[in-house]
């Protein structure tokens, strides 16, 4: 974002489209929310347009590291349609301009 | 592992974090609440977030006016550090044909009496509230500037922490396989956890308290129906109230974050679990939106989800005892308007279980009134 107040350029951005640091993440683990599903609801990872696909490899291995679960025993979140953004006027206008 | 509780609170959503809260707040030293999945997982979390006093039945009008009361200070009462992202910016209702005019009126009747500031509107006046909106058909609507938005996971979580410094334990991922009785009355809880015994047990579980019920040869008439929402990316503040209409059976706000929320009740939907998103309501929501709202044809949508109503025949909870097995009491049944006056109802199961006289009789809320049939047929529902 061009009008980012951020002046540290040391921020780690994990999730682009919500602007949520890792340090915001380790914050959650540490008090004891170690369940992608319950990160998502509190922090809006995953939310945005790209549906987490920079920062869901990312927290998993937070999340790995922090419950002594393999990565790939870590639960993913459910994944929601649609795969990437679509505008509504074009949702509505679906059938008849097929 | 067995364990002792003075109480088991079962459901993990908002109805069952603010009833542990106002038992252990009444001093109740032992009380567990148990969640098959993670707190908000399931109704509350995938609800449409809006808050309204706006209603057609008198219960519903009252529970909801002085839930949004407790709502407006909820952060300062539960010391929640985070926010909750309340706001009041109104609810538009809108009418599209004669018969939803003169409901309205009959509604604004009854909020009058109850002193909800609800007011009818014109249509170019549901214009100066939502200058994008469409006057194509539109009669007019009903507003109230009281009723707004509040962040479920958020609300849930200010419960649960605050349940949690007064002690209360909460076990998710603890599923409910049994409930346990000596004679009639209750006596304890078998979860995936282990058994933990009580004389006192609250189902909060939406629609599973239905299956609840039949553990304890209960038939509670609460039934599953899917809805579905859809969320659009976040853009600057367009639109202050939630809009409804219940002739397209469709609401859309845009929420402190800024993406809009919008869901639609679909009356043919089977009466199931199933929680999945389809194809077909994103289709019909958008081609609903575009008609009432044009402006936002040009916003992506970004995600989709389902969640559960947990429907009653006459759309209105059922709360308070179950007279046939002594020590079981149920909060559930919400029919799509669970969150908003989940405060209230946590105060009045609390005072209930307890013995004590609730803030006001919940008597004719109780399960037998589909014996008797004086029902609270609520008209205004999505």
């Amino acid at each position: 974002m061009s009008d980012c107040k951020c002046k540290d350029k040391d921020l780690n951005i994990v999730c682009r489209c919500e602007d949520i640091t890792i340090e915001e993440v380790r914050a959650y683990i540490d008090n004891g929310v170690t369940d992608l599903e319950q990160l998502k609801r509190m922090l809006r990872v995953g939310m945005g347009p790209c549906q987490g696909r920079t920062c869901t490899p990312i927290i998993i291995r937070e999340l790995s590291v922090a419950t002594g679960k393999p990565v790939g025993e870590v639960p993913l979140t459910t994944f929601r349609p649609p795969t990437s953004p679509v505008k509504l006027g074009v949702l509505a206008g679906g059938e008849e301009d097929d | 592992m067995t364990r002792t509780a003075d109480a088991v609170v079962i459901g993990g959503g908002i109805v069952g974090c603010a009833t542990a809260y106002n038992l252990a707040k009444k001093g109740l030293k032992k009380v567990v609440l148990v969640e098959e999945r993670y707190l908000a997982g399931g109704a509350t979390g995938r609800c449409g977030a809006g808050v309204r006093m706006q209603w057609g039945t008198e219960p519903n009008c009252v529970l909801s006016r002085d839930s949004i009361k407790i709502f407006e200070n909820l952060e300062e009462e539960l010391s929640y550090h985070d926010s909750i992202e309340f706001k009041q910016s109104g609810y538009l209702l809108l009418a599209y044909n004669e018969k939803m005019v003169e409901q309205f009126h009959k509604n604004l009747g009854l909020q009058h009496k109850l002193d909800i500031p609800s007011r009818w509107v014109t249509p170019e006046e549901c214009q100066d509230l939502v200058p994008h909106i469409s006057l194509q058909g539109l009669h007019g609507g009903t507003f109230c500037h009281k009723d707004g938005h509040c962040n479920p996971f958020k609300a849930t979580d200010a419960y649960a922490k605050a349940a949690q410094r007064l002690g209360v334990e909460i076990l998710t991922y603890t599923k409910v396989t049994n409930l346990l009785q000596d004679r009639d009355k209750i006596s304890g809880v078998e979860t995936t956890a282990g058994i933990i015994e009580t004389p006192l047990v609250i189902g909060c579980a939406g629609a599973h308290t239905m299956e609840l019920g039949r553990m304890v040869g209960v038939e509670l008439p609460i039934y599953p129906e899917r809805h579905q929402i859809l969320v659009t990316e976040p853009v600057a503040e367009k639109q202050g109230p939630m809009i409804m209409s219940f002739y397209h059976g469709i609401y859309c706000q845009q929420v402190p974050h800024g993406g809009f929320v919008m869901g639609l009740g679909d009356p043919n939907e089977v009466k199931d679990y199933d929680e999945d998103s389809s194809w077909q309501f994103m289709h019909e929501m958008a081609a609903k939106i575009t008609f009432i709202l044009p402006a936002l044809k040009d916003l992506n949508v970004v995600r989709q989800w389902g969640g559960l109503y947990d429907l009653t025949p006459d759309k209105t909870q059922i709360l308070g005892a179950i007279p046939e097995v002594p020590g079981f009491y149920v909060a559930a049944g919400f029919s799509g308007h669970g969150f908003m006056i989940a405060p209230v109802v946590g105060e009045l199961m609390a005072d209930v279980m307890l013995g004590e006289q609730p803030k006001y009789p919940i008597d004719m809320y109780g399960v037998k009134r589909f014996e008797s049939g004086e029902l609270y047929v609520e008209p205004s529902v999505v």
